[in-house]
């Protein structure tokens, strides 16, 4: 009876973990700033779940370490910036609408433009060094730089600026709390996305062979389907959601450098591990959970703000060793 | 076993090397259509290798293998699969995270479950239709190869290869097994079976081809070698004769 109770107790505490941090944090923060960080925690949470997702997925499927990832993040940023510019009368027009129809050209380019090159680098590069760790680490190292380099001679060396649109400027008061209306829209289309992943993932063919074939690609071949065309899919994808993250992230910061990416880069990595690789519910988690110690850390103890992480994903593998929600049994 | 006129699957000369290491040293033997051919052998005789070397999952170096005239030797698993080929490995590739019901989806056709076959494997694993939407890992090891092979089944297949399916069962699973591989059998389904229950092999091979480091050393008929005491201690050693 007691080993059940212990079972269930294993089981359900890596969900339980979350809610106890945003708790726990409450009465040494105070309440006003307590919920303007929390909101702070989520958006910037659900962020880095729409760029950590989609390299969870690359990872779990097919032991594909990609670190130019974070290029993807660049460009998606920089085909942001592009699309943007010349729709700035929508983006300065005060009205929701047109603030909207704008965002949602340049979510579109950027997820085209990232999923596109990720189309290019899959066959170009990741083909070359299937099953090969650290040729895989070398040669995306590389492809990052060049790709960073190519943004730097395309769009330039400076950091160019992303207002945010109008009516998303300001903040919304709660109380004593205030919170970014930017951070609010951001919360919900990084809902939106996480959603539809979710029904996508569990609710069509194509998604439960994707999670399948993160559990045992050899069986999933075995049962008849080409698992090397998946991953050509969901390579696309998740560049097309690192696109997506780009462009929210540099609007959140109001400014698009070359190297926007890396900067998301430790944490995504963080988050992987924290959720366990290959976990898309995992990553979501590891997200919100990173996204929040970020937050409440950098109120509390500023300088501590990425050693914080570090520490929680530190804790976290001594009491989980292969992450919260481990799937990927091949690796 | 010598007849293969009516062969569904015929090795001829299979080399496969795993690294640096050759494991099948020129393997040659046929599946009968509509029979059951048990692959026998001492541990590390090849048998997991020359199934999965039938499936594409190693590639053969060297010779021929063929499933209903055409070479397959040379395709990817995907395309063997969708010959009508199911594979059973002895670990069971049961996908612990997703549902019942979604792993014997996976196996199906686009258009998803057909009514008769569903009811079929449910009527033969009747655990299965009780825990249809509880996590596959959560189902003990017996249920979890009924999954299994209920997955293999749930469509039409040509030709399944099971790899040692009662390995770690008790023995009221072994009979639930054993059941459905006699259902199976009076269906006419071509079975390759790898087991190590000389009880089990008896019950449900027609055919028999024995294997020892890397190679066939003995085929024929299953019923044959059951009666031969001394053909089955000189083929298998001890351990194989003392399960009778």
């Amino acid at each position: 009876m007691s080993r059940d109770w212990l079972k269930q107790l294993q089981r359900w505490a890596p969900y339980a973990l979350t809610p106890l941090v945003v708790i726990a944090a409450l009465p040494v923060i105070g309440l006003g700033p307590w919920v303007t960080l929390t909101v702070a925690g989520l958006t910037m949470g659900i962020m880095l779940f729409m760029v950590a997702s989609g390299l969870t997925l690359i990872f779990g499927l097919m032991d594909v370490l990609n670190f130019a990832h974070a290029a993807f993040v660049a460009v998606g940023a920089y085909v942001a910036v592009s699309v943007l510019q010349p729709l700035a009368g929508w983006t300065n027009e005060m009205s929701l609408a047109l603030n909207l129809a704008a965002l949602l050209v340049a979510l579109i380019a950027a997820a085209v433009a990232s999923g596109a090159l990720g189309f290019v680098f899959e066959r170009v590069i990741i083909r070359q060094v299937y099953g090969a760790p650290l040729r895989q680490i070398l040669i995306t190292i590389g492809a990052l730089t060049v790709i960073e380099q190519l943004i730097i001679v395309i769009w330039g060396p400076q950091a160019i600026p992303l207002p945010k649109p109008a009516m998303l400027r300001g903040s919304v008061f709660i109380g004593s709390s205030s919170i970014e209306t930017y951070r609010l829209f951001a919360l919900c289309v990084g809902l939106a996305v996480a959603a539809a992943m979710h029904l996508f993932l569990t609710r069509t063919r194509l998604g439960l062979v994707v999670r399948a074939g993160v559990e045992d690609r050899e069986m999933i071949q075995s049962l008849g389907y080409n698992i090397r065309r998946v991953f050509v899919g969901v390579f696309m994808a998740g560049t097309a959601l690192a696109g997506m993250g780009g462009m929210m992230w540099g609007q959140y910061q109001a400014v698009v450098g070359s190297q926007i990416g890396d900067s998301m880069t430790i944490l995504v990595f963080i988050i992987l591990i924290i959720g366990g690789l290959g976990s898309v519910g995992g990553c979501f988690i590891g997200a919100i959970l990173v996204g929040l110690t970020s937050n409440y850390v950098g109120f509390l103890a500023p300088k501590m703000a990425l050693g914080s992480n570090i520490l929680l994903m530190a804790l976290i593998l001594l009491w989980q060793p292969r992450g919260l929600f481990p799937i990927a049994e091949h690796h | 076993m010598t007849d293969a006129g009516d062969a569904l699957l015929r090795l001829e000369g299979v080399y496969t090397n795993i690294g640096r290491y050759r494991i099948l040293h020129g393997v040659d033997f046929v599946a009968r259509r509509g029979r059951v051919t048990m692959l026998l052998g001492r541990n590390g005789a090849g048998k997991t290798t020359t199934l999965r070397t039938i499936m594409g999952l190693w590639k053969a170096r060297l010779g021929k293998i063929i499933f209903d005239g055409q070479s397959i030797a040379a395709k990817e698993t995907p395309h063997i699969a969708r010959l009508g080929i199911a594979y059973v490995p002895e670990n069971m590739g049961i996908f612990g995270k997703l549902t019942v019901r979604e792993n014997m989806l996976l196996a199906t056709e686009r258009r998803g479950f057909a009514q008769q076959h569903l009811d079929r494997v449910l009527e033969s694993f009747p655990a299965l239709k009780v825990k249809w939407e509880s996590p596959a890992g959560s189902l003990s090891g017996g249920q979890k190869q009924m999954l299994a092979i209920g997955r293999a089944i749930i469509e039409q297949r040509r030709l399944l290869l099971i790899d040692e399916p009662t390995k770690g069962l008790s023995p009221a699973m072994v009979d639930q097994l054993v059941a459905a591989l006699l259902r199976l059998k009076r269906e006419h389904t071509t079975i390759l079976l790898v087991e190590q229950n000389f009880r089990v092999a008896e019950a449900v091979g027609d055919d028999v081809a024995v294997m020892d480091e890397g190679r066939i050393i003995h085929t024929g008929d299953m019923a044959a070698l059951s009666t031969n005491h001394a053909l089955q201690h000189r083929l298998l050693g001890l351990s194989m004769a003392d399960s009778l």
